[in-house]
């Protein structure tokens, strides 16, 4: 997506959101959703289209999880690191999904094929340990079960 | 739809609803909760659309999809009504069967029954799966009976009479009600919900807020996202039944981002509820009005704090304040606001229907009505359980979780996610209330129970929960931000085999300390796991640092990170 177009996407969010400072969480998730990271573009945008100082529309978007100012994959994996997950062995899971990708979490690979995070509970602890990749619940996993699931994503 | 004018209105349009169901018509339903999700249930209930389709059975069979019914371990669940056939484990390659067999000619498929482990028979009947049959599910149960997206469901099984019933009632009158039902807060720190109700209603100021807490953050709880997923308007219905006797014509529901269906959900259910007038201007006719928005959160545990969540809402970091003036005085934007949990919400409306009277009956002297549990770990049952309060541990790990797996022994039950603490053996016939927890070293908290076998090693899990929330304190208050890090150094130093003679006490002292000197309920609470698993398991901690001993052969010890 070429600058021009994010500078556009970014406008309709803040558009959608009729410039209202209060939405600020909602306006960058919206926004990461759009251009797929928080750019430091987006951010000034932000900043100027909701009337808030740069400097917090910065500590919103470090503090909560779920924004990223660096590109992401084009396959985000989340292991889930909640309690019942890891009673049942998610850290190893996780411990192979890295070895696997060669990145630890937080990190995407060269290619920009894959994201990898850790989440705290989705909330299916029956099927633990989980893995979510994209929109793709993968329960059960195990540390021999993941690698093939990986090699399923081009 | 048109709106509702009116009260009588409503109860036409119920009639109407219930009037139009065939009940002899067969129904099939498909859980499509997110755990069911993750089994495939979207691809079930796809082939029994099409099925039907081709088979032209739609004036005969309809296909529903329904929330979470809680039985989560034995998904995708399937029903078959009006007999209540129940299958279980169902995949999409047993559709054809279950059509061939069942609707078409009235034969059980055996093998997608249920098996009753004590007594090694197949259960057909729903209501007789042991799981559910010793629950008590006045708030989850309609989970299994609606469709979440389609409110003439709601309508159909008695939705929103509550809110007419109350909208007849003086503001006074609802909240003495709901104070006379004993009912205390479901997020966790167990605040007589009448109470806080009434001092928002008293708070001086002219706009007021109401704000639905569905920021479910302890890792291992889902019974919120089932509701808000399941049956989100029960919890509207209880949050304008609220806003009535509070005064406020403004609310927030401020759901975690990591629930996606939750929020598609919800956003269908105001919709829908706008569009019958139940919602917005002139609800019923009453004069009454009140509007309701969805906030999605950004992934912070610390959001579930009532004035953090409060700080996020306006759009700010979550980070939370001293509460030395309360949030029904000086909440969101500095006005009155009153914040309850979603299944406190979701218990509204089942007490303006039946009445504090019948409602006081339920539970202990000081724990009203029920408490959904998720049940997860090394539990054979995984799923959401409601009981009345009082039911002891036993009771819920054995009778309805169905023991552990794999025949191994119990070692200990964590209550109240990552705020709470480890309750052992000798503790079993707890009545579960928020009394006894807290006095067992653990405490309510939103219900997560966290079954852990003698594989698990309690150290191991003290350091889990401290990593956590080490991860998620917002560094705002030095206590909590600097005691969780040391407490952590410690606990990686003990689980590794460097630990020292005297970790154990400066653990305690470091606990004491947070305790003491936190500023929010994050920090004042987050010793409740090193501190329990301390009390109760003492012994573990000693074999880590004297004898550089796992006794659980989790921990590998000498090894370095």
């Amino acid at each position: 997506m070429s600058p021009k177009e994010q500078k556009a996407k970014v406008k309709q969010v803040l558009e959608k959101h009729r410039h209202d400072k209060s939405r600020l969480v909602d306006v960058l998730q919206d926004i990461q959703a759009a251009i797929g990271y928080l750019t430091k573009d987006a951010l000034q945008q932000a900043s100027q289209g909701l009337d808030v100082p740069l400097s917090r529309v910065y500590s919103v978007a470090t503090f909560f999880k779920a924004f990223s100012l660096t590109p992401r994959g084009r396959h985000v994996i989340n292991v889930c690191m909640g309690t019942a997950c890891h009673v049942r062995g998610s850290d190893k899971v996780l411990e192979r999904v890295e070895k696997k990708l060669k990145i630890k979490r937080g990190e995407t690979t060269k290619d920009l094929k894959f994201t990898l995070e850790t989440v705290n509970c989705v909330g299916a602890c029956a099927l633990g340990p989980m893995v979510i990749i994209g929109e793709d619940y993968h329960g059960e996993m195990t540390p021999e079960g993941i690698v093939p699931v990986l090699e399923q994503y081009k | 739809m048109a709106k509702l004018k009116s009260v009588g209105e409503l109860d036409a349009l119920r009639k109407t609803i219930t009037g139009k169901k065939d009940p002899k018509k067969t129904v099939i339903t498909v859980c499509n909760g997110t755990g069911c999700q993750a089994f495939g249930s979207k691809n079930i209930l796809a082939a029994f659309q099409e099925a039907i389709k081709k088979q032209k059975l739609e004036s005969k069979v309809a296909v529903k999809p329904i929330g979470c019914p809680g039985f989560c371990e034995r998904g995708t669940l399937v029903t078959i009504k009006p007999k209540d056939i129940f299958y279980q484990r169902v995949r999409p390659k047993d559709v054809p069967e279950i059509l061939a067999e069942t609707i078409d000619k009235g034969n059980i498929v055996d093998r997608l029954l249920y098996t009753d482990r004590a007594t090694n028979q197949k259960v057909t009947d729903e209501s007789d799966v042991p799981f559910y049959k010793r629950q008590m599910r006045l708030i989850i149960g309609n989970n299994g009976l609606i469709d979440p997206t389609v409110i003439e469901d709601y309508l159909a099984v008695g939705g929103y009479a509550a809110l007419a019933k109350a909208l007849k009632m003086t503001p006074e009158k609802i909240i003495d009600e709901v104070k006379k039902s004993g009912l205390r807060g479901r997020g966790g720190a167990g605040f007589p919900t009448g109470n806080k109700w009434e001092s928002t209603r008293k708070a001086s100021g002219k706009i007021k807020y109401v704000i639905c807490n569905a920021d479910e953050g302890d890792p291992g709880a889902f019974m919120d996202r089932s509701l808000v997923e399941g049956n989100p308007h029960s919890v509207l219905e209880g949050m304008i039944i609220g806003a009535y006797a509070i005064g406020s014509h403004e609310g927030y529901i401020y759901v975690r981002n990591e629930y996606p269906l939750a929020v598609r959900n919800m956003t269908i259910a105001l919709e829908q509820a706008k569009a019958y007038g139940l919602l917005g201007r002139n609800i019923l006719g009453s004069g009454f009005n009140f509007n309701v928005q969805i906030k999605r959160g950004g992934g912070a545990f610390v959001c579930g704090e009532s004035t953090a969540l409060m700080a996020s809402l306006e759009g700010r970091v979550g980070e939370p304040r001293a509460k030395y003036i309360h949030t029904s005085e000086q909440g969101l934007w500095g006005r009155p606001s009153n914040l309850n949990n979603v299944e406190t919400w979701a218990n509204v409306p089942l007490i303006i229907n039946k009445g504090s009277a019948w409602y006081s009956k339920i539970g202990t002297k000081n724990s009203k009505g029920t408490k959904i549990f998720a049940l997860v770990g090394n539990i054979v049952n995984t799923g959401l359980v409601e009981v009345p309060m009082g039911t002891s541990l036993r009771e819920i790990v054995y009778d309805i979780g169905g023991g552990i797996p794999k025949g191994r022994k119990f070692k200990a039950v964590q209550t109240g996610g990552p705020s709470g603490g480890m309750i052992p053996e000798s503790l079993l016939d707890l009545p579960v209330d928020f009394d006894e927890l807290t006095k067992a070293g653990s405490m309510m908290g939103s219900g997560g129970m966290i079954v852990m076998d003698e594989k698990t090693c309690m150290v191991d899990m003290a350091r889990y929960y401290t990593t956590f929330l080490e991860g998620e304190s917002c560094g705002k208050c030095l206590p909590c931000r600097e005691g969780l890090r040391q407490m952590r150094y410690i606990l990686d130093g003990i689980t590794e085999g460097r630990g020292k003679k005297g970790d154990i006490e400066l653990l305690e002292e470091l606990s004491a300390m947070m305790v003491d000197a936190s500023l929010c309920q994050l920090g004042q609470s987050a010793p409740n796991p090193v501190m329990s698993s301390i009390r109760h398991f003492r012994d573990e901690y000693e074999a880590h640092i004297k004898d550089k001993k796992c006794p659980a052969g989790v921990c590998k010890m000498g090894r370095s990170k």
